[in-house]
Parts: C-alpha cells; structure tokens; sequence
C-alpha cells in the first residue's frame, strides 16, 4: 500500500507535469480573455465608427425634421415618432397576453399532453425568423383583418414576434416563486386567482418586467417583418392615429444607408445613434423597475 | 373531551403508490396532539389531508373521511378554500411573504374581504400580542417581515395563521429550522395557544411531543401503530414497534 502511495505522490507532483499543467492554465487563462476582448473590440469599433460619422449630423433639427432628398435637410421625426408609437402599442398588446398566457401554463393548465404541446410550440415559436412573422401578418393583420398598412397591423405582427420570448421569461419568473410562499397563501383561505395577484406575480413582476422590457427592445429594432408588413420607406407625415401608415427608424436608417450619395451614410449614423439612445434608454427603465421591485428574500 | 377531528379509514395514494393506510382516530379539541414517526412514515402527509393541502401536488388521491365538527371536509359540499381559513397551517420553515409584518398578518383577511382599517389594525395588535410578538416588533410593524430573525419570522406565520380566526391549527415541524431558544418560545406559545385551537403539530422531536403534547400518535410506513395520551405513549406503549421507537432503537 505505502509503495503505490509513494508512486502517486511521485506522479502528482512530476515537475515535468505540472509545469505543463500550468502553461495550459495560462494559455486557456488568455484564450478566454480573448474571447472576452473580441466582443468588445469589435463593438467599441463599431460604436466609434457610428459617432465619428454620425454625431456631427445629430441636432435638434434632424430630430424635427422630415425626411428630404438633401442629406443637410433629412430628419428622423416620422421615423422616430413611428418607432415609439409602434413600441408602445406592441407593448400594450403583448404584455397582457403574454403575461396571461404565462400565469395560466404555470399556475392553471393540468400537466398533460396538451399542455405540454403548447410549451413545446411557444418554445419553437421564439425561434421562428422574423420574416416570417411579417409574412403572417400581412395576411391576417393587413389584409384578413383589413387593418391596411397601419401602426395598429405592425403593432400586432410585432406583438406576435415577442409574444414567445415574453412567455418564456414570464414562466421563468413564475416558476421561480417560492413554492412555500404559494402553499403559504393557500393555507389562508385564498383562491388561485388570489394567490396569483397576491404572492406570485409581486414576486415574479421583476422577471417579467426584465424579460418583456428586452424583448421589445429587441423590436424595436427589427425592420423585416415590418417591410413586409408595409412599413414605408419615406414618410412626408407624422402619423398621428394608429391607422395612420408609418415608418420606423431601423427602416428609415436601412433606407439612407442605401442612398447614392455619400453624405446619406452619415445621416444614416446620426439615425443610429438615436435609436441606440433609444435602446439605452428602454433597457434603462428595464434595470430601474426590476430593482424597484426586486424582492430579496433572506434565506 | 370533545371530538374535534375524526378521521374514518382514510387512504392517501401518490399515483398508485399509497402512502397512508386506513387512518383511524380522534382528535380531541383545545389539546395537542403531536404526530411522530421517522422520515417518510407519513405523518406530514397525513397532516395536509386535515386541511387539503395535498390537493396542490397532482396525481394524488384520498379515499376515507376526516370529519371536522362532523362534517366530511371530502364531501363535495365543502370548499376547500372556505375549509382552510378554518383550518390554519404554520410550515416547516418560516415562510413570511416579502412584505411587511402589517401585511403578512392582514393577507388572509384582505383576501377574504375585511377591508376596514380599524378591524385590520386592531387584527395586528391583538394577534402579534397572543404570539409575544408585539413588544419586540412594534415599533417595525410595517417594515419588511424578512428582517426579523427565524424564530420571529415562525411566530408571525402563527400570527399569521390566527388571524384568520380557525379553529385548527396544523403545525408541520414548525420549529425544525429553528434554534433551541426560538423552539421553546414556540413550544410555549402552542401550551397557550391550545386554550383558543385545536392544535396538531407534526415533529421530529420525541423529547418536543413529550413536552408539550396531550396526545400522541405513533406513524410508520404510512400506518397509524397507536395513538394515546402522551404520557401513556411515553412511559407504556402498548405496541413494540412503539417502544421500539421511543427508546432510540430505530428511526
């Protein structure tokens, strides 16, 4: 017995070995970090690129103004006005739905096949490619439902696109309640229904709220479905009703980009910057309502 | 003594697999009876047919009566919701809800429809003063009920509890999470308590149900072996496998 102890001990502790062993920490140490910097790297790229060109552009008239032939004259006022109606509209509808949807699969659907069929295609469903959804709601939203190419047809194909995405972090954050705090409930003399709007969704509001608040975002920024829904490319109006046909700023951006003339290009990162201060801003609100209601439970 | 609890060939299946075995007993008002038994006897199980919890977790079954004031709380005529502000429920470990201690104790009445500020105050005055709560926490009463220690959080879930005046209050091991201090501020709220209710307390702790319990029921492998007054249980069981348990040889 001492001699195989005396033999592993002398093959752990190999200088040979173990010099090895430290060179391969090093080297994945490093590899990792590169990983790590390339994503930065590309993305402060990226971010300088769009501030060089665009920031000389950016001013209170290019968000007043509409769009124009001449690059000096081009606005982003529709675009921008189109954009946040839009948001806020697939937010109006997508929230409750999901959010309903998500309550009623955790808490209210049996578990049986049926139910299990539904998670399963809600699951597909988030991976569906935008396009795709543009193409669903041309048919059903544009044309079945004769809602024209309005802001009300984009609203419900958008709502639609993150729909899924809205569930599945809605039931993440569900399913994160407590169970004890649930059966705590119960044994009051409380309904389901009571117990959902008492214990489970102040609990999970937090997650939900994060997980909605990232999903529009990605919206907002999406243009395909959008283009087949028949969103405009130019727009001489500001919409002003949400049957009113509109544009929004991922398309307005595509559409300079696309322009001939070379100053078009720097309209179209000034139209990029707004809209990242946009993203900004909506992920912000996403932080500072999760931390509002977060609740830290003490184990 | 009078019959609070009466429970008639009761049988409780998870799936096929049944967990409890023709349950027979009565369980006596204003006393303690204390549920012992070693792990997976059953016992919890049995406690959550009183007042239907069991019914969250799917595929479970119950055959048998367990009749409350003689009424079978199986029958369809009972609702479960209305049966559990009757029947209290304080878990294994301190499960206050993440609001404040106002709002803990008000929960079940606000549910249940008691809006009146003045009925709800004076609810959290008295209730927090029957579990000695009130003098260490009341000048916090609306702070958050997770900054109390564990022993305090387990007496507001019993405030909790009363607060919805029942009759019954089931105790699942209340005290297993807690340190020896806290235990017996909670074992000495149960002696008072039993004035008011009828209390169950299910425990891991022989030495516990010898302290505080008038009535003593023996589980193992999902059967009743015997039920008698504590002392009785104690210091002559009438089954070896009783003994057998109390003495240390097994479980």
């Amino acid at each position: 017995m001492s001699v195989l102890k005396e033999d592993l001990v002398r093959l752990i502790d190999n200088p040979v070995g173990l010099r090895r062993r430290k060179i391969k920490n090093k080297f994945f140490h490093g590899l990792l970090f590169l990983c790590t910097i390339f994503g930065v790297v590309v993305l402060a790229f990226l971010l300088y690129d769009i501030l060089k060109k665009g920031l000389p552009w950016l001013s209170v008239d290019f968000i007043k103004n509409f769009p124009s032939r001449f690059p000096k004259k081009s606005g982003i006022y529709p675009a921008l006005l189109g954009s946040l109606m839009l948001i806020l509209l697939t937010t109006v509808i997508a929230f409750p739905v999901g959010v309903g949807t998500a309550v009623y699969l955790e808490e209210y659907a049996g578990n049986n096949k049926f139910t299990e069929f539904i998670k399963l295609n809600i699951a597909n469903l988030a991976g569906v490619p935008s396009i795709i959804y543009g193409m669903l709601g041309l048919a059903v939203f544009v044309r079945a439902l004769g809602m024209g190419r309005s802001i009300l047809a984009g609203s419900f194909t958008m709502a639609l696109l993150v729909l899924p995405i809205i569930i599945i972090s809605s039931q993440e954050a569900i399913r994160s309640v407590p169970g004890i705090l649930k059966q705590a409930s119960y044994a009051l003399g409380t309904t389901k229904w009571q117990t959902v709007t008492g214990v489970i969704l102040p609990y999970a509001i937090p997650g939900i709220l994060t997980g909605t608040i990232l999903s529009v975002s990605r919206a907002l920024g999406e243009a395909a479905p959008l283009i087949v829904v028949g969103a405009l490319s130019y727009v001489s109006f500001a919409p002003s009703s949400v049957m009113d046909s509109f544009t929004t700023l991922p398309i307005q951006i595509f559409n300079w980009a696309s322009m001939p003339k070379k100053d078009f290009q720097n309209v179209a990162a000034a139209g990029i910057i707004v809209l990242l201060i946009i993203l900004l801003a909506v992920n912000s609100i996403a932080i500072i309502l999760r931390d509002k209601y977060q609740i830290r439970m003490k184990d | 003594m009078e019959t609070k609890i009466r429970v008639e060939n009761l049988n409780f299946y998870y799936g096929n697999n049944r967990a409890l075995t023709n349950i027979n007993m009565e369980i006596y008002r204003n006393k303690i009876t204390a549920f012992i038994g070693p792990s997976g006897c059953g016992k919890s199980t049995f406690l959550r047919t009183i007042n239907r919890m069991n019914e969250f977790i799917e595929n479970t079954r119950v055959e048998g009566k367990v009749l409350i004031d003689d009424e079978d709380i199986y029958s369809k005529k009972v609702d479960p919701v209305e049966l559990r502000r009757r029947v209290g429920m304080v878990f294994q470990r301190p499960n206050p809800f993440p609001k404040t201690i106002y709002e803990n104790i008000v929960y079940g009445l606000k549910k249940n429809g008691v809006k009146n500020k003045e009925v709800l105050d004076e609810v959290v005055d008295t209730t927090l003063k029957s579990v000695a709560l009130y003098e260490e926490v009341k000048d916090k009463i609306h702070k958050s009920a997770l900054e109390l220690s564990g022993g305090q959080q387990q007496r507001l879930c019993i405030a909790r509890a009363i607060a919805m005046q029942p009759d019954v209050i089931l105790f699942d091991e209340p005290t297993s999470a807690l340190d020896p201090i806290s235990t017996m501020k909670i074992e000495e709220l149960l002696l008072e308590l039993k004035n008011d209710y009828t209390i169950i307390i299910v425990t891991h702790s022989m030495q516990q149900a010898a302290r505080i319990s008038d009535y003593t029921a023996f589980f193992l492998n999902g059967e009743l072996i015997e039920i008698d007054e504590t002392n009785k249980i104690f210091s002559n069981p009438r089954d070896k496998r009783t003994e057998d348990y109390i003495t240390g040889r097994f479980g």
